[in-house]
């Protein structure tokens, strides 16, 4: 055999007309569905034909229709992409992992404690410290169902929904504490943070009111990260590797023990830089339940994603501006905000069920091209 | 029921499966069809069970010309197929199974299955088939779940029966057990195409023989004109050699060595009792033994997968006993293991992912905690081209490759780094006969070398083509112990040992 057709074996594959359908022309098809999907649901409701109208023009007004709207947008987007990224990577190793807003929880609290304990250290210090205690929180709390799985094969499906229980009942019986709850109150609500602490905002100085701060850095850095992780590195290796073949990645040697411990490790501390982001960022302080369910609709944006850290970017960009826009709708068009909420889970059930989008939407399919073709 | 294929072609796009194949099934008759896996076997018999329709060319049956579009319209005109891969229920009987998709009903929906028993019970007479028609499929043995799908296929009044790979899961009595019938359905006038790689059935069973290649009819003829290699020859397409070319034996020393090795199964049974073997560098040893007498546990032990019970493991002079996978494989231990498609490799990760499944933390392929691709892309192609691996590139899924191209990929992989000793497990489970040849060639060249081989099989013919030693394991020991290079081993005797015979 020459150089040439040695060249030929590493060229690397063309994407194909299927993985472009896979991969957008079925998102978008499901998109459009739940969209429509939502309007009917509004019209059986007795909403006229107008207010729809109107509020699927909020929609998209709210979300990217002004300096404003992307702002709130990306501030929705930040924690949602942070968490899938990690329920991506345990997704890849295997791992359905429930427990991002646990978490959440837990990192966000441990950030803010951090926060509002060192206040003397200058903001280049206590910021990143607070992020880290953060992330180390979120990973000690998820390596908890790794290590119960690995020890005594719990699955982490049970343990991280129990852990999640454990954790929004922890936040509220620490909020109470008195190192922690803020002075004078009698509500659970913990001290603020330091401004010195807090991921600064980045367009205060055009609009104070635009929320848009700098945790999106870190949310590139992180799906760089994660890309890096999953696709570069020995460890993404061996977390795909038992994720697709747990037997296989045993007979080549892999430590199966320590990769899920790692991989729900990884996975937390993605979240608790979600919680983290969010304490930092945006409320600046805990308060029962501020999680809001970034950890479950996390899961929904890992799975729309593909479980690819660009698919989640764009995934949580998308659930961010439902979020955003969704507020608006409802000032707009008086429509309920948990709209929104229906719209989103269809779209990952026009997600999961690709053949429906298909039989909805065939001409934006290659006739036939699920058929297995070529077989001998 | 005759049936004629003139001038079948069948593309998928740019890829033609078939090209102009004329073959004639006639009644009475059992045509072996004979083809490597890939040379389009599959296809041709999907084109005549109205799966795929032709591209061009036409079928005619009893010389009418037919059209099907759709495997309801070949069964209506009597054509039925077994497939390689069963469709059955588990908890289905026998009778539903038989009659599911076809069932008989009576008013209120009520299932007749009172006469389809008695029809299943018709049909087991008039062929010998004895299956029990109220007995549980999941309760059956494979050998017996192959005759519900005749049955099945009978019950459907076919006349023309197409078996694909029939006999590739059977065991060698079930084999014997199963061309009786096929013989009893010959002889009550029903076409039998019989699709195969394995050569020894084919001249066996065949009235006529058609060998296919590269989706063509590369040659046709009666067993009694053909001779196994000159049958091989058409389907590899060059001259298979099925003598073993060894050079002269010259062990080295001792490399691997097992003292009063005592394993146990998940269930706490005994797998390996008080085992001792000793494998030397320069020779092949070759493990025969009917399937689950412990040979898995005796591969799983040696190579880090399961812990031993009691005794030891000795490998270059040093206790490996407690030693991990890895660092075995460090040591410089190869590992083919007996089930490619599930611990081998993984099939939805690329060739070029699966070479370095177990090297990948090499200082060759990593820098730090990275993974330098670009390096595994290039030696993987070199693999490719060095192992003869039948891929466009190195970033195909494994899972897309044949089965004998899988196992050309693991032995790659295997027997591209350092190695002292070698494990295979069935080797050449399922691989038509140039994989196995090619394979065959590679395990020896390892000796050869200087490594030591050990190998298990229950391919006894297999065992004694390769091995320098053969040990007999029964119930968890070795019970026999023959020297090939001392002169010809007994195979009758072997056999008898892997019974349980000596012990």
């Amino acid at each position: 055999m020459t150089d040439t057709s040695m060249n030929d074996l590493m060229k690397a594959k063309m994407i194909g007309r299927s993985e472009i359908e896979d991969l957008i022309i079925v998102p978008l098809f499901a998109i459009v569905a739940a969209l429509i999907l939502g309007a009917l649901t509004m019209l059986a409701t007795n909403v006229d034909l107008a207010t729809i109208g109107l509020s699927y023009v909020a929609l998209l007004k709210g979300s990217v229709g002004s300096l404003s709207a992307i702002s709130e947008t990306l501030t929705a987007a930040a924690p949602l992409i942070l968490a899938g990224l990690g329920l991506a990577l345990g997704f890849r190793a295997g791992l359905f992992n429930i427990g991002a807003e646990g978490q959440v929880l837990m990192g966000g609290m441990a950030a803010v404690i951090t926060g509002f304990t060192f206040t003397d250290l200058p903001a280049a210090i206590l910021m990143p410290m607070s992020l880290l205690a953060g992330a180390l929180v979120g990973a000690l709390y998820a390596s908890i169902a790794g290590w119960l799985r690995v020890a005594t094969g719990a699955h982490e499906v049970i343990s991280t929904i129990m852990l999640n229980l454990i954790a929004y009942r922890l936040l509220d019986y620490m909020l109470r504490l008195p190192f922690i709850q803020k002075e004078g109150r009698a509500d659970p609500i913990s001290k603020s943070v330091p401004d010195a602490a807090e991921l600064p905002r980045l367009l205060a100085f055009i609009d104070p009111n635009l929320r848009v701060h700098a945790g999106i850095f870190l949310v590139l850095v992180a799906v760089a990260v994660v890309y890096w992780l999953l696709f570069r590195s020995k460890l993404g290796f061996e977390f795909r590797a038992s994720g697709e073949n747990p037997q296989a990645a045993r007979y080549a040697g892999m430590r199966s023990g320590l990769i899920i411990v790692l991989a729900m490790a990884s996975a937390g501390a993605l979240a608790g830089l979600a919680g983290a982001n969010q304490v930092l960022g945006v409320l600046g302080r805990a308060t029962p339940g501020f999680s809001a369910g970034i950890g479950f609709d996390a899961i929904a944006v890992a799975l729309l994603g593909r479980s690819h850290p660009i698919g989640v970017l764009f995934a949580g960009l998308l659930f961010g501006a439902l979020e955003a826009g969704g507020r608006q709708m409802q000032v707009d068009a008086g429509v309920s905000i948990d709209l929104i909420g229906i719209i989103q889970a269809l779209i990952i059930v026009f997600i999961a069920a690709p053949l429906l989008v298909r039989a909805v939407f065939p001409w934006g399919f290659r006739k036939g091209s699920r058929q297995t073709e070529g077989g001998q | 029921m005759d049936i004629e294929l003139r001038g079948i072609t069948k593309r998928f796009g740019p890829v033609t499966a078939n090209e102009d194949v004329n073959l004639s099934i006639r009644s009475g008759e059992v045509l072996g069809l004979l083809g490597e896996n890939g040379a389009g076997k599959s296809t041709l018999m999907n084109v005549l069970c109205g799966l795929y329709s032709p591209t061009d060319g036409e079928i005619l049956i009893d010389g009418v010309p037919a059209t099907f579009d759709g495997p309801g319209d070949a069964i209506r005109a009597g054509i039925g197929m077994v497939h390689q891969h069963f469709m059955l229920v588990p908890v289905f009987t026998v009778t539903e199974n038989v009659v599911l998709g076809v069932e008989r009903t009576g008013r209120f929906d009520h299932l007749d299955l009172a006469t389809a028993r008695a029809q299943v019970h018709a049909i087991n007479d008039q062929y010998g088939l004895h299956v029990d028609p109220d007995a549980l499929v999941e309760n059956l043995p494979v050998g017996v779940q192959q005759r519900v799908e005749i049955i099945k296929v009978l019950f459907r009044s076919a006349d023309v029966l197409i078996l694909d790979e029939p006999t590739a899961v059977l065991t060698p009595q079930e084999v014997d057990d199963f061309f009786q019938i096929i013989k009893a359905l010959r002889d009550a006038g029903k076409a039998l195409v019989f699709i195969t790689h394995k050569l020894n059935e084919i001249l066996e069973i065949a009235d006529r023989i058609s060998v296919i290649r590269n989706g063509r009819i590369v040659g046709e003829g009666l067993p009694k004109d053909l001779t196994r290699p000159q049958l091989a020859e058409m389907m590899v397409g060059r001259p298979v050699s099925f003598d073993v070319v060894k050079k002269p034996f010259a062990p080295g020393g001792t490399l691997l060595e097992t003292r009063d090795l005592t394993v146990l199964r998940d269930t706490d049974e005994i797998a390996i009792d008080h085992l001792n073997l000793t494998v030397r560098s320069g020779e092949i040893v070759g493990i025969a033994g009917v399937q689950g007498n412990g040979q898995s546990a005796l591969i799983e032990v040696l190579t880090g997968l399961r812990r031993a019970t009691e005794g030891q493991v000795m490998f270059d002079g040093q206790d490996i006993t407690r030693t991990s996978v890895r660092e075995r494989h460090r040591l410089g231990i190869a590992h083919i293991p007996e089930d490619r498609q599930t611990v081998g490799l993984i099939k939805n990760f690329t060739v070029a992912e699966n070479m370095v499944l177990d090297t990948y933390y090499d200082a060759r392929f990593s820098r730090g905690p990275r993974v330098d691709w670009a390096q595994v892309n290039k030696v993987s192609a070199g693999f490719v081209r060095d192992f003869d691996i039948r891929t466009p590139s190195v970033f195909q899924a494994a899972g897309h490759l044949s089965g004998g191209n899988q196992q050309k990929l693991v032995v790659a992989r295997e027997l591209s780094r350092e190695t002292k000793l070698l494990i295979a497990g069935q080797p050449t489970r399922g691989l038509d006969v140039g994989s196995i040849e090619y394979i065959h060639k590679r395990l020896i060249a390892a000796r050869d070398e200087g490594d030591g081989v050990l190998i298990v099989s229950s391919e006894l013919d297999e065992i004694m083509a390769l091995s320098d030693r053969i040990l007999v394991m029964f119930k968890g020991r070795i019970v026999a112990e023959y020297d090939a290079n001392a002169g010809p081993v007994d195979k009758s005797a072997i056999g008898l040992a892997m019974a349980g015979a000596a012990a």
